[in-house]
């Protein structure tokens, strides 16, 4: 049997002494950071109690825990830990801070939203919907699908084959550099200013006119910058080595492209598309604008208004009835509940085209 | 089905930086030829020139001729993914596809050029080529497991597997054991004394035994300075080499005088 390991220089070396070579120091005891925090929640709820404000409260036990944790480390196992303790402290109540409104909001949408939910709502659009009488969001739902779909339609393939020539081509080229300050250019387009270019390329072929595909073009011009660059984030995460390896088989660089390239960084790219179209499926001043509103189910794209769901919940809104406000709470949840759809498909997808490692 | 190249005043530039010059060699059929040298001497860059790998970095490019099956690969009406698939490539980290299966990898020659091939075929290609890289017997039970759960010399030894499975003339090995530990390193060792019967072999080398256990003839690369261009110092049979070197640079590099 082996004795426990012990990196003592002598038998007269105890734990208290702290001699250069000495590794054994005291140690906080592993429920030291529970015990704190549970004082720290005490404090804070004092405060709570004293002031009435609950974001006191939650202020005075992250300042608590931050100050009591790390003084209460430096105190028994020095400095070095105290600042360990500190910068720890200070991430997980920046993650904890960053998680509030996240859970409130939802948490509110959900709450007030489920209440409008129920299958009329569903399947029915606001056709000479008048007073009480039950309505729904069909028409913004499928409209959003339309135009959205358009969107991305449009956007993929541009997004995806750009970045392929900015990675595989046209690395160090004028060009390159020119497509990619655009690109970045594009990204900080206000949303709105690509609603009235799109309204206003129709209105200067077509005259004045607002539908779906006039929508699905502003949408288009918002997400190809996301798609390049993440697209383009995911082609150089594809390390040369397979490339190199490609072309010494005598493989062409195209085929290289379509069949080592693509399939080893797909996962990725389909994660960026769908985070894009998570990232446009919501704007409302661009639709506003080149999609127009209405109350009835329009499925053609190219003729009439078509109402989408984030317009649908901003005319909820500003009818400023109860009903109203319950349909723009249910209008809002549907749309969140889509995106979260979209991100769990993407990391389905990305989960399912991951290169392998396993044995 | 192997042949010979013949090299002729080769210079070779990254850019404006001649990385390689005067370069002249007849590398011969159904032989070993090691490369050995320095750090930094361009044995490596002129071993990518024998299979126009060296153009895939932007600005890089090569003076000079290099004679394959009587022409120049080099010329004008040349494509390099002709001469890639006359001669084939195993580089110094194994790089299988990871988005393939160990049979899938073997094929990827075949498959990524778009080759139809019947089941029949595939098999007997997979069989022959993973029997000839003497990795069949470790494999023949999952070969429908990804490529990437092999060990390291096992892959190295998948990636010769896939570099003779499109049958090339050549065979190109750039520091192939230098990731390896001794057993998976002697394991390719034995490889390439099996495959230099079928194939011509041009491997670059830090290890100077290696050279010497494997090589039938070696070429000595040499930089006078950091910074000048590297060169071809002696081209001689290995057994010369070793025992003999008519030049003395080469006899202090191999009695481990410098380097």
């Amino acid at each position: 049997m082996l004795a426990p390991l012990r990196f003592e220089r002598g038998p007269r070396m105890s734990t208290q002494q702290k001699t250069a070579g000495a590794l054994q120091h005291a140690r906080l005891p592993g429920w030291a950071p529970g015990v704190v925090l549970t004082g720290s929640a005490a404090f804070g709820g004092l405060v709570w109690l004293l002031s009435g404000n609950v974001a006191f409260g939650v202020a005075g036990l992250i300042l608590a825990f931050l100050i009591a944790m790390p003084l209460w480390a430096t105190l028994v196992e020095g400095r070095r830990a105290g600042v360990d303790r500190a910068v720890t402290a200070m991430v997980w109540s920046a993650f904890g801070v960053i998680l509030i409104p996240l859970v409130w909001l939802i948490w509110l949408t959900v709450s007030k939203g489920i209440e409008a939910i129920n299958m009329e709502f569903l399947t029915y659009s606001m056709r000479s919907v008048v007073g009480d009488e039950q309505g729904g969001l069909y028409h913004a739902l499928l409209g959003t699908l339309i135009v959205t779909g358009i969107a991305a339609l449009i956007s993929v393939p541009i997004g995806i084959f750009a970045a392929i020539y900015l990675i595989e081509y046209g690395r160090g080229t004028k060009l390159s550099k020119a497509i990619t300050f655009l690109v970045d250019v594009m990204t900080g387009i206000p949303s709105i200013v690509a609603g009235l270019f799109a309204f206003a390329l129709f209105a200067l072929v077509f005259g004045p006119g607002r539908f779906g595909l006039a929508g699905g073009i502003a949408l288009s011009l918002l997400m190809v910058p996301t798609v390049v660059r993440a697209t383009e984030e995911m082609l150089k995460l594809v390390p040369d080595d397979l490339r190199e390896a490609s072309y010494a088989l005598g493989v062409s660089k195209w085929r290289t492209i379509a069949k080592v390239v693509l399939p080893t960084s797909i996962g990725g790219i389909v994660t960026g598309v769908v985070l894009a179209i998570a990232r446009v499926i919501g704007e409302t001043a661009p639709l506003l604008v080149a999609s127009g509103f209405t109350n009835n189910v329009n499925t053609n794209p190219v003729d009439g208004p078509m109402m989408t769901l984030p317009v649908f919940i901003y005319t909820q809104y500003t009818q400023a009835t109860e009903k109203g406000a319950l349909y723009a709470w249910g209008g809002a949840l549907t749309l969140i509940v889509i995106v979260m759809l979209l991100n769990l498909v993407a990391r389905i997808i990305g989960k399912i085209y991951a290169p392998k490692t396993g044995h | 089905m192997a042949t010979s190249i013949d090299v002729s005043d080769v210079n070779i530039y990254y850019g404006d930086f001649k990385a390689v010059e005067g370069v002249n060699m007849t590398i011969k059929a159904r032989s070993v030829t090691a490369f050995i040298g320095p750090s930094g001497c361009g044995k490596s860059t002129f071993l990518r020139t024998l299979n126009r790998m060296h153009e895939v970095i932007p600005g890089a490019r090569v003076e000079g001729k290099i004679v394959l099956q009587g022409q120049d690969m080099y010329a004008p009406s040349v494509d390099p993914v002709a001469v890639r698939r006359q001669v084939g490539m195993v580089f110094q980290r194994a790089n299988p596809f990871p988005t393939m299966s160990i049979y899938e990898n073997v094929l990827a020659g075949n498959r990524l050029n778009n080759k139809r091939l019947k089941k029949s075929e595939a098999d007997t290609i997979v069989e022959r080529s993973l029997k000839g890289a003497n990795l069949w017997n470790e494999v023949k039970d999952r070969l429908n497991k990804p490529g990437m759960g092999l060990s390291g010399g096992q892959q190295q030894r998948l990636c010769i597997a896939r570099a003779i499975a499109v049958q090339p003339q050549v065979l190109l090995m750039d520091e192939p054991c230098s990731a390896l530990d001794p057993i998976s390193t002697s394991a390719i060792e034995d490889l390439i004394h099996e495959l230099k019967s079928t194939y011509t072999i041009v491997i670059v080398t830090h290890n100077m035994q290696q050279a010497a256990r494997v090589s039938d003839e070696t070429g000595f690369f040499n930089l006078k300075a950091t910074g000048e261009p590297g060169h071809l110092v002696e081209f001689n049979s290995t057994e010369k080499m070793f025992t003999n070197p008519d030049n003395e640079a080469t006899e202090a590099y191999i009695s481990g005088r410098f380097g």
